[in-house]
């Protein structure tokens, strides 16, 4: 049984790996982030078993990410048994800096030299037992994505980790003034009773502040190594932050030279400078931008996602949920029980299972943006836009992934160095309208705006785009104070998105989504069931303007009423909605489905009796922008790392929402 | 001469970075170290950020973070 750890740089293949190394056997926390920052999953070599650890993609040990701190810490303190460092061999000098860090962790490392088959196909030629000489590590050659020199790779790494006992420190900086200065630096620690590795008395010597900080050190000690530090930069004319990086390059590029051989000069031009000429064109970039925003939301939410909801409505709940029925009542099943397990329990579920493939749909694009390599032109063409409210173009993917699920927008948020612009992209994305919100819009826009269902939808997320622009330059001039800080980030290789990827990557979110319909709302319906069908003194109530939900209601109508939706069932579904956004629909079809009402044509018809079609469009103002759901809400206090902020972005949330509804209706009685 | 100030398609040699803290840093992590080779691709729509071929990649950053690499200009991208 073998711990193996995945490194390597952010769009270097990693996943694509980890996903064939895996398959579908990956398990993915309960909810990605919220207890984990990695995944982990079990593959067998022969008889050997292996847990692989698929770690955040960096490009350095330095720990000026969030994402860097989370791999150097698992790699430095829970030392894995064996690193797998993947690199893009179309990408040799970037990727082999990691690897010279790598190799000086003590750990065991075996290369996977990554995407064989591009190298190939541009007739470059790379010598590799050459490079397994120079380096003193192994080397594999693979295509991750045609899952070419996997298994040779898994073989490799279980007889390297078997081999127990040899020297796996490797330093490219071995024959440089660097490893002297460390080992004095090392017998100064060690005089003090501290014994540190050459890793960290390397980090030292280039001033990484963290290291320094977790060694404890006595202030005398602190004191001599910069003294040796300082005296060392003086003799030698060098600056050893810079030195050491430098020194590290310099080897890269001799032994690129010394084993690479490319087919073509680097002034030539390639497919992504082609793709590019257009897609960050001058003039270009912009048109094709928001054609790809409109062509996506267009199939999502136009003519193909209706038809495939159609499609499974009428499978949920004519087929499904009536089968139920019919089968209950032939058994002679309490009516009590069959009221129930089919309005209660499955048309709760059934009601946003029907969203599933709309949600699916939305989830595959943008995995395809993020794998195809736009999502980064994205942020590059929007940059210098979203500095005027306070972001920056890294903001930019969080919030697009926000349209899919606000808990691993918010987690992306951590490809954003500095603290501040971390915490402004948290605190909007989201107002990035998730797909748990889109059931709800679905239900009311067929209800009370049947002809104008797609712009009504589409007009909520822009303003959701339009609030969240709104309160970046509010609170860039308030409580966050300043400009985004930084925009260092590469601009990856267009790459045809793999399909694997993509299914799995859908299939995961799929898996949680039902999951999620099945236990945490199905726990919900029988709450709200429960919470309708009696009174406050507990008796059952066929009324259910008695029940306890009625009486919670009736103290949230005054504060709702200036918003037009002062209706008890309304305002008990926003509780609801804090455990799951579609947990609103499940509430007013248990609310407002009266007998046999179980498809979501009677409900939509029910509503007519609580909403006006403006007081509709103010409540889904309100569910738009009101703080999001209890998984959300823990992602953002783990990602902020403060309950101070995080219970500002919650209030900041709720109030942006009771404003604007309160505005919407308003504005709106004026003019209709 | 400052990185910011070279144009589209002209190439140069990196002298060095100025500046402290985690940009220098990430500037350096990311390959921008004395005597790497630089060519500027294109600047984004609106002016920033810019383009950087860089060690064989596409590095984007933004014309303040340019301005603190100090540059050489030459003939040649390699």
């Amino acid at each position: 049984m073998y711990r193996f750890a995945l490194a390597g740089n952010p769009n270097c293949g990693k996943t694509t790996l980890f996903n064939q190394l895996t398959g579908s056997r990956a398990h993915v926390g309960n909810w990605p982030g919220v207890t984990v920052d990695r995944r982990e999953g079990i593959c067998h070599v022969g008889d050997t078993e292996v847990t692989v650890v698929d770690l955040p993609g960096i490009y350095s040990l330095s720990p000026y990410s969030e994402e860097e701190v989370v791999s150097r810490k698992y790699l430095l303190t829970e030392k894995p048994d064996l690193i797998i460092n993947i690199i893009d061999a179309t990408n040799f000098e970037r990727n082999m800096y990691l690897t010279s860090q790598l190799t000086e962790t003590g750990i065991p490392v075996i290369i996977a030299l990554n995407m064989m088959d591009e190298i190939e196909a541009a007739g470059d030629k790379i010598d590799i037992p050459k490079l397994v000489k120079k380096l003193n590590t192994p080397v594999v050659p693979i295509s991750a994505v045609k899952n070419r020199g996997v298994d040779e790779l898994m073989e490799a790494a279980v007889k390297t980790a078997e081999d127990k006992g040899g020297n796996y420190f490797h330093s490219v900086l071995s024959d440089t003034p660097v490893i002297p200065i460390a080992a004095d630096i090392r017998k100064i620690t060690a005089k003090y009773g501290i014994n540190i590795s050459l890793f960290s008395a390397i980090k030292l010597l280039e001033n990484d502040e963290r290291i320094i900080d977790s060694l404890d050190l006595p202030k005398e000690a602190r004191e001599l190594i910069e003294l040796v530090i300082h005296n060392s930069e003086e003799e030698l004319d060098i600056e050893w932050e810079i030195y050491v990086a430098d020194l590290r390059y310099r080897y890269i590029a001799e032994l690129s030279a010394a084993c690479i051989k490319r087919a073509h000069s680097p002034e030539e031009l390639t497919v992504t400078d082609r793709i590019d000429m257009i897609v960050t064109n001058k003039y270009l970039a912009i048109p094709v931008f928001l054609g790809v925003m409109l062509l996506i939301f267009q199939i999502t939410f136009g003519g193909f996602g209706s038809f495939l909801t159609d499609g499974m409505d009428r499978l949920v709940n004519s087929v499904a949920v009536e089968g139920l029925r019919g089968f209950l009542i032939k058994c002679n099943v309490a009516d009590w029980a069959v009221g129930l397990v089919v309005d209660g329990i499955a048309a709760g579920v059934g009601m946003v299972l029907v969203y599933l493939p709309q949600i699916l749909l939305l989830f595959t694009f943008l995995s395809i943006l993020e794998d195809s390599g736009y999502m980064a032109r994205a942020a590059f063409i929007m940059d210098r836009l979203l500095r005027n409210f306070g972001l920056s173009g890294k903001s930019f993917v969080p919030m697009l992934m926000g349209f899919g699920c606000t808990v691993p927008a918010v987690m992306a948020a951590r490809t954003l160095e500095n603290e501040r612009d971390r915490r402004m992209t948290i605190i909007l994305t989201p107002f990035m309208s998730c797909g748990a919100r889109m059931p709800v819009y679905a239900v009311f826009a067929g209800a009370f705006f049947a002809a104008y269902r797609g712009p009504v939808v589409i007009s909520l997320y822009l303003l959701g785009i339009a609030v969240a622009l709104l309160s970046g330059i509010i609170l860039k001039s308030t409580v966050l104070k300043g400009e985004a800080e930084t925009f260092i980030m590469e601009l990856p290789n267009y790459r045809f998105p793999s399909a694997k990827t993509i299914v799995l990557h859908v299939w995961e979110r799929a898996k949680e989504f039902i999951v999620k319909a099945f236990t945490i709302l199905l726990l919900a319906s029988v709450v709200i069931w429960f919470l309708q069908s009696f009174s406050p003194a507990l008796k059952y109530v066929d009324d259910n303007t008695q029940s306890i939900f009625a009486f919670m209601g009736r103290l949230l109508v005054p504060v709702f009423r200036p918003c037009g939706f002062g209706e008890w069932r309304a305002c008990v579904a926003l509780l609801t909605g804090f455990v799951a956004k579609e947990a609103v629909v499940s509430t007013l079809g248990i609310l407002y489905g009266v007998g046999d009402a179980s498809s979501t044509a009677a409900i939509a018809g029910a509503l007519a009796n609580g909403f006006t079609p403006l007081s509709a469009y103010s409540y889904l103002v309100f569910i738009l922008l009101y703080m999001p759901c209890v998984v959300a809400f823990t992602t953002i206090h783990k990602e902020m790392n403060s309950w101070k902020w995080t219970f500002f972005a919650v209030a900041y949330q709720t109030a942006a929402a009771w404003l604007m509804s309160f505005i919407v209706f308003n504005v709106g009685s004026m003019l209709f | 001469m400052t990185l910011d100030k070279l144009k589209p398609g002209e190439k140069a040699v990196v002298v060095s970075i100025g500046g402290r803290g985690p940009v220098r840093r990430r500037l350096i992590d990311m390959g921008i170290t004395p005597q790497a080779h630089v060519m500027i691709k294109r600047t984004a729509p609106f002016g920033d950020p810019l383009e950087v071929n860089v060690r064989g990649y596409a590095l984007s950053m933004r014309k303040s973070e340019a301005s603190q690499v100090t540059v050489e200009r030459v003939d040649k991208y390699v």
